[in-house]
């Protein structure tokens, strides 16, 4: 059967690419092999020549693969199951990198074309070290190929396709109107396709930017912990132990500021995208990608300690390894479903498991049982690092790094642990606490590790010395940190006062290490910038912890409340995050005055943005924030928030919509309820009190239209909302012709309808009142205000350009042997 | 005994001592019989939505307040009150974890995760998630 309208030609490329791609990774790894074996050196040309061209193609055939799933989403082809799972016709052309990379094949084949590039890199100068790298670098590229082969062996499914076409996915089988004759059991009708007429849509909280530069960075740093993990392995493979170090260092450092960014990239993404108030929540997901990159920090520094010593090679080829290791473990952990029910986010088995089992198995078998047979191989020098030598130091702090990463992913691994041993452990009451407390020490550890090593030297360090550059970075921090306490300080007493003083602690270290590595660029590389790659790296690094610190502490909910009404929290009361805002009506938060002007539509997509109009007390600033919401989108029902943040040197205030009013109960059935009063009186209604004031009534009325005996009344009231709003108003009630005729008048904040409708003769009044929901406009919001936030973005440039300078600096050094240091 | 392995052996303790002591920490998941069981103590409940008890949410007069009637497979079920914005998809949700405490007759909730049939729902649930894992959408043919 052919069906109309289908373009099948790119699928078949693709899966032709996929293939090519596959068979060419494993002639890569098996050529790339056996130039690494091969004593001849005319053999070993040949063999290398040939991995080259293989890997080569097996890049050109990753590259078609990425333009070809560009090109269906681009032209909207939602014959491919693809195409029309991840994207819409409304999806904005700057969204479609993110739409390629929201599903698992993409985030694969994203990966794959991360390990082409570094692998073509490579190959542009040969050494003796880089058959073997490619070799492993090679068979990594095949495990990837098999995840998007999608192919059935012996019943297994291997991989998951990119080009399964949407009639195959299984997603069409219970849509009748698509099957002749609107029967399920007969095939689909030839012109199935003329009913697709959009496709899914990337999720909304995708749409964001930086969800486009996000996971590629965060997948070439992924990819880049494998180039040194593979020089471990060439050095395992070829006995020659150390060789490969200086080669694997700016590859290392590579990784290091890659993988970093990368990261931190996720954490900007979800401050200023997800509606949770932070960069980071201690996620699996998160972790799972920081613990490969602590490891890899731990190898990156007992690297250096080798270069410059002999010492710590075993721990070096240690930490390599298990950083790829770890980020392979961090894949099954993500993509199996594993964590299901600990986490937040959405697992779903591909039913690839055993397949992403073998993966991971493939690469940590022989690479750490090729490790214990070697071990005791790897050279150590005898005699011990003095205590006095920067080395000694250095390596405390890769050790630290490196356990303080196996206690997250063993924290992060509960589930694991729960389905190895049949427990039924769930996460701690406070889950982020349950990191917190603990990665707090080694901060503090580690920010005292990072001011004062650099200060020793390697081998050995006089005393005097020492202390004697010590001395002024550490009089500044003094006066700095004096000045902080003064002027910013720690607020966080929820977590008792010796936590408290474990921050103040911290943030006093962290201070230390920004001045003592400041410092060091003029004492040790005498203001030469190029040369002090690692003081700068160091100084982001301190800037890092210090905003951390600083804004994690000194976060406030400004949006605090007590049962709705924003008003000051008496001793022991406990307050409440949200706040309702009721359109064009002012509310107190804070320091600012709140009011909620409207929301308007995005031409094209069913979000919604909601404009609160923030003016401070003073008067001094005003300024409107904006949140938006996807609301029942493509036929997701609910309401997905995005937060709006205006930013300020010194802090950001920042919101976000949690609660808007059920469309569905619009309709307005409420009716007016009669209240017999007189003047004087008072009337309660849900939110506040009506006081009534002298009736008048006027004869004076024209009689052509009110009648021989018409009569108007006037009844002024005074509302008094509880929100402290006080109105007045004038209610006008007609007789005309023998009719009552009131004339309703309509306070909007109070969604109230008040009619005057009727007069007595002695006097008294029947008031009607109509109160309801549906004449409202409001929002409900939650609001924060992140003090120092800054400092934590820019320390993370900061530590990725430090790294980078050294890079550079290491680059220089390796093609240029005789400046060798 | 070289000094750094001293240091070693002296921070793998800790480790272990840091681990062990946190999963002295974790709760436990439970079902609403059993966590009746254990007034006071933090559980993760795993239940569902009663549908045919009211909802009682009005963001006007409390957008703090929101209680509803929780049911489990075993057919137990227990009145939830949670001291937050709704989450939107409640009413569309088939599972629920609720986190918390069942104190005085009532289940006192700190955290709601919804799971839902579609595929935007769970991440939405807490407003978090991350491209590759999300749910697939198979269960959720929308084919107009």
């Amino acid at each position: 059967m052919s069906y109309t309208g289908e373009h099948l030609i790119y699928g078949q490329l693709g899966n032709f690419s996929i293939v090519l791609s596959l068979i060419a990774a494993a002639v890569a790894s098996f050529s790339f092999a056996r130039a690494t074996r091969s004593q001849e050196p005319n053999d070993q040309a040949a063999w290398y020549r040939l991995g080259q061209v293989a890997f080569t193609t097996q890049s050109l055939a990753v590259f078609a693969i990425f333009g070809l799933l560009v090109y269906l989403l681009q032209q909207h082809l939602f014959e491919y199951h693809y195409a029309w799972k991840h994207s819409s016709r409304s999806l904005e052309f700057k969204y479609l990198l993110a739409a390629i990379w929201e599903g698992q094949e993409g985030s694969f084949l994203l990966w794959m074309t991360c390990h082409s590039i570094l692998g073509l890199i490579l190959l542009r100068r040969q050494t003796t070290w880089h058959a073997p790298v490619m070799s492993v670098l090679s068979l990594a590229q095949f495990a990837l190929s098999t995840m998007i082969t999608g192919l059935y062996i012996l019943g297994w499914k291997m991989g998951s396709n990119p080009f399964l076409l949407l009639r195959d996915s299984g997603v069409l089988d219970n849509a009748p109107a698509l099957h002749l004759n609107f029967d399920l059991s007969q095939p689909l009708r030839p012109d199935y396709l003329s009913s697709i007429k959009d496709g899914n849509d990337l999720n909304p909280l995708l749409q964001n930017y930086w969800m486009v530069i996000h996971p590629p960075v965060l997948f070439m740093g992924f990819a880049s912990t494998l180039i040194p993990f593979a020089f471990a392995i060439a050095g395992l493979w070829k006995k020659n132990y150390g060789g490969w170090a200086a080669e694997a260092l700016p590859w290392a450092l590579f990784s290091t500021a890659v993988l970093g960014v990368g990261i931190m990239m996720g954490g900007m993404w979800a401050y200023e995208s997800l509606s949770f108030g932070g960069y980071w929540a201690w996620d699996p997901v998160e972790n799972a990608s920081l613990v490969p990159w602590m490891i890899g920090v731990a190898g990156l520094h007992t690297l250096l300690i080798y270069k410059s010593t002999k010492h710590s090679l075993r721990a070096t080829y240690l930490f390599f390894i298990l950083g790829f290791l770890f980020v392979l473990y961090s894949t099954f952990l993500t993509r199996s479903g594993i964590l299901g029910e600990t986490s937040v986010h959405a697992f779903t088995d591909l039913g690839m498991n055993w397949q992403l089992l073998a993966f991971v198995s493939l690469f940590t078998l022989p690479s750490l049982g090729w490790l214990a047979i070697r071990y005791k191989q790897i050279p150590s020098p005898q005699k011990e690092e003095e205590i006095s030598s920067r080395e000694f130091w250095m390596f405390i702090g890769s050790l630290l790094f490196f356990l303080s990463a196996l206690v997250i992913i063993g924290q992060t691994s509960l589930p694991v642990f729960n389905k190895l041993f049949g427990t039924n452990l769930a996460p701690p009451e406070d889950v982020e606490f349950s990191y917190n407390s603990i990665q707090i020490y080694v901060a503090i550890i580690v920010a005292l590790l990072t001011a004062l090593t650099q200060y020793f030297k390697y081998k050995h360090t006089e005393t005097s010395f020492f202390w004697k550059k010590m001395l002024t970075p550490l009089l500044i921090t003094v006066v700095l940190y004096a000045l902080f306490a003064w002027l910013i300080g720690i607020d966080y007493n929820r977590k008792g006062p010796v936590f408290e003083a474990s921050i103040w602690l911290a943030v006093l270290l962290s201070l230390y290490a920004l001045v003592a590595n400041l410092s060091y660029i003029w004492i040790g590389a005498s203001g030469k910038l190029k040369n002090a790659g690692g003081s700068v790296a160091h100084v982001g690094f301190a800037l890092v912890l210090l905003g951390i610190f600083i804004s994690s502490s000194n976060k406030e909910i400004i949006s605090n409340n007590i049962d709705g009404i924003p008003a000051p929290l008496a001793e022991g009361e406990n307050p409440r995050e949200n706040l309702t805002l009721i359109k064009d009506m002012p509310v107190n938060m804070a320091n600012y005055t709140l009011t909620y002007l409207g929301d308007s539509a995005h031409p094209k997509k069913q979000l919604w943005y909601y404009k609160v109009l923030f003016t401070n007390k003073s008067g001094q600033d005003s300024f409107l924030l904006t949140p938006n919401a996807f609301v029942n989108y493509k036929g997701n029902e609910g309401l997905m928030a995005n937060p709006d943040a205006r930013h300020y040197w010194s802090h950001d205030i920042f919101t976000y919509i949690t609660s808007i009013p059920n469309p569905e109960n619009a309709a307005d059935t409420s009716r007016f309820v009669p209240y017999a009063r007189k003047s004087g009186d008072t009337l309660f209604y849900s939110k506040g009190t009506l006081f009534l004031q002298a009736l008048s009534a006027r004869d004076s009325v024209p009689e052509n239209l009110f009648g021989k005996d018409g009569k108007l009344y006037e009844l002024p009231v005074t509302v008094q909302a509880a929100t402290g709003t006080s109105y007045q108003l004038t209610l006008r009630s007609a007789v005309a012709k023998g009719q009552w005729i009131p004339l309703p008048d309509t306070i909007m904040s109070e969604g109230m309808i008040v009619q005057l409708q009727r007069v007595f003769p002695d006097g008294s009044v029947e008031l009607g009142i109509k109160e309801s929901d549906a004449l409202l406009q409001y929002v409900t919001l939650k609001a924060y205000k992140y003090p120092f936030i800054k400092v934590l973005w820019y320390g993370v440039w900061i530590t990725a350009i430090g790294l980078l300078i050294s890079m550079a600096r290491r680059w220089r050094i390796l093609r240029t042997p005789q400046e060798a240091v | 005994m070289k000094k750094l392995h001293l240091v070693l052996l002296v921070l793998i303790a800790i480790s272990i001592a840091v681990l062990i002591s946190f999963t002295n920490t974790t709760s436990t998941y439970d079902t609403i019989e059993t966590a009746k069981e254990k007034p006071g103590k933090f559980v993760h409940l795993m239940a569902k939505l009663d549908k045919s008890a009211p909802i009682e949410y009005d963001a006007l007069n409390n957008p703090n307040y929101l209680s509803f009637t929780a049911v489990d497979s075993l057919g137990a079920s227990v009145k939830v009150i949670y001291h937050s914005a709704k989450p939107d998809n409640l009413e569309m949700s088939e599972k629920i974890v609720l986190k918390g405490k069942y104190k005085e007759g009532q289940f006192e909730c700190e955290e709601i995760q919804t799971k839902c049939p579609s595929k935007y729902k769970e991440a939405e649930a807490q407003g978090k998630t991350h491209p590759g894992s999300i749910a697939d959408p198979r269960t959720n043919g929308s084919t107009q």
